[in-house]
């Protein structure tokens, strides 16, 4: 059997005496699309940044591909992180760069390629997202969700084994919203590990192979779209129910 | 029984300082390590400097000049009472160069750099762009931090060169206006006392103001929190603090050139 691509062993941690995680379990085979469910304030952020080393648990490890991170210095973690993407909640972009140069930013950090390769490549993630002429705007000329789709380009930079998504809907209409989610399930098809935030249910059923209901910083449900739909957990039952929010 | 409550708060207030001087120190004395360490990020440090440095010239300049001749007319109102009006050129040199310059320069970067600084590192931290940074295998405080602190440290004396010249040149159309005096003249009288220990410790002191206006500013950035109120709560507080460590820093500095270099002082 292969090695998960993401695991957390009983990870705990705790903001200003409050326990956001308690004692959270899971693991991620590769290329399998993982969706975490939950009110907001659950926790599902915090897990996420967990994963990708933002966050260090107060108790508990996180493995990516088998590679134990808590316990990473910084250089280590930096190898880790380079194979990974993170969609931010509100994209991130860096404001004093071009949509371009954003794309383009972890290319330059971590590449030899030449300068003409890395134009040319940033132009083909742009394109992926269909923003392929909005290379040399800034990101303040951009929508909300042009916004989310030129972050989502910056995130698949480097073709990352794993990508870390957190809330990809928020804030969009649900056409943007549904293009965000196809563009998440094409990743998935070409073998990209997803761990997906979310509170917006059809985009989970959408996306998802596994979905997980996280509340006070536990799961308190996981399996298919069609397990949670037949839990007896009124939480699950009404959090399935609904349509969720963009 | 009521004086605990306010010696109390004093308690806690000053507790806050040392608290708050203890993670400056810190911060301040990473940023040296990582300076040393690659990569050096020598293309940020560049574009920093030209943000810092090229674009507050005209402001450096300016007040140099404006400064050069305010200073010489208080000088001229005073050394004419004692007819030593030769002596204005070389007076206000003297001034400049030696401490009104280099503290202005401080005072001045402070307040343009200190506030940019601390406004767009917050906003950074606000937007998650740090994060972001990080999640790209990116060291944020080296990239951020480190760049801007080097940035400022080798923009300062630079920039004190500017204030200085801008200052004599200020005090000679001043002076050309009053008396008619030649430039040449001008320019001679106010070399005429100055030294290379006037120069040099008072000019490279300033590596220090930019320290200062580096580190407080990217700590302030670092440590935003609060939202768009906080940017704007970072932004104030970069200018006040680096403008406060600078003055205090400046007394320390003065001291310590009149150890090493005792002409200075005579």
């Amino acid at each position: 059997m292969s090695e998960p691509a993401v695991r957390l062993d009983r990870v705990s941690k705790s903001f200003a005496g409050r326990k956001v995680l308690d004692e959270l379990s899971f693991d991620i085979p590769p290329a399998r699309a993982f969706c975490l469910l939950g009110r907001s304030g659950t926790g599902k952020s915090v897990a996420l940044r967990h994963i990708i080393g933002l966050v260090r648990p107060d108790a508990g490890k996180v493995f990516v591909e088998g590679r134990e991170i808590t316990s990473l210095d910084r250089r280590g973690l930096a190898d880790v992180r380079k194979r990974m993407g993170f969609l931010f909640q509100n994209a991130a972009l860096f404001d004093s760069m071009t949509v371009g140069d954003n794309v383009a930013f972890p290319m330059r950090r971590h590449t030899d390629w030449t300068e003409r390769d890395i134009r040319e490549r940033a132009t083909r993630k742009l394109a992926d997202v269909g923003l392929e002429r909005d290379y040399d705007k800034m990101p303040a000329e951009l929508s909300g969700g042009m916004q989310k789709r030129a972050g989502l380009a910056r995130a698949m930079a480097l073709d990352p084994s794993i990508l870390l998504v957190d809330e990809p809907s928020a804030g969009l209409d649900p056409m943007t919203s549904a293009e965000i989610d196809q563009l998440l399930v094409e990743r998935k098809k070409q073998g990209t590990t997803l761990v997906v935030v979310t509170h917006n249910i059809p985009g989970a059923r959408m996306i998802g192979d596994e979905l997980a209901m996280l509340n006070e910083g536990r799961i308190v449900a996981r399996g298919t779209a069609d397990d949670l739909d037949r839990s007896d957990d009124p939480l699950v039952q009404a959090f399935m129910r609904s349509e969720g929010g963009g | 029984m009521q004086t605990l409550p306010v010696t109390d708060r004093v308690g806690s207030f000053v507790l806050a300082c040392f608290e708050w001087a203890g993670a400056l120190a810190a911060f301040g004395g990473r940023a040296l390590v990582e300076a040393f360490r690659p990569p050096y990020e020598g293309s940020e440090i560049l574009r920093h400097l030209y943000q810092f440095g090229a674009r507050s010239a005209p402001l450096i300049l300016t007040s140099g000049f404006a400064i050069g001749v305010v200073l010489s007319l208080h000088t001229r109102a005073s050394l004419e009472r004692f007819g030593a009006q030769a002596m204005i050129p070389a007076g206000l040199a003297i001034a400049l160069i030696r401490e009104t310059g280099p503290l202005t320069a401080g005072l001045l970067v402070s307040g343009r750099v200190g506030a940019g600084i601390g406004a767009e590192l917050g906003a950074m931290k606000v937007t998650e762009q740090i994060d972001a940074l990080e999640a790209n295998a990116v060291d944020a405080f080296k990239f951020l931090a480190v760049t801007r602190i080097l940035a400022c440290m080798i923009a300062m004396p630079l920039l004190v060169i500017l204030i200085d010249f801008a200052g004599i040149f200020g005090g000679y159309v001043a002076e050309a206006v009053a008396s008619g005096m030649p430039w040449r003249l001008y320019f001679e009288r106010s070399f005429l006392l100055i030294g290379y220990s006037d120069f040099v410790p008072a000019t490279f002191k300033t590596v220090v103001f930019g320290f200062l206006i580096g580190c407080v500013s990217c700590y302030l950035g670092f440590t935003t929190s609060r939202g768009t109120e906080g940017v704007g709560d970072a932004s104030t507080r970069s200018v006040v603090a680096s403008s406060i460590l600078i003055i205090l820093a400046d007394v320390l500095l003065v001291k310590l050139i009149f150890f090493f270099y005792p002409q200075v002082s005579a």
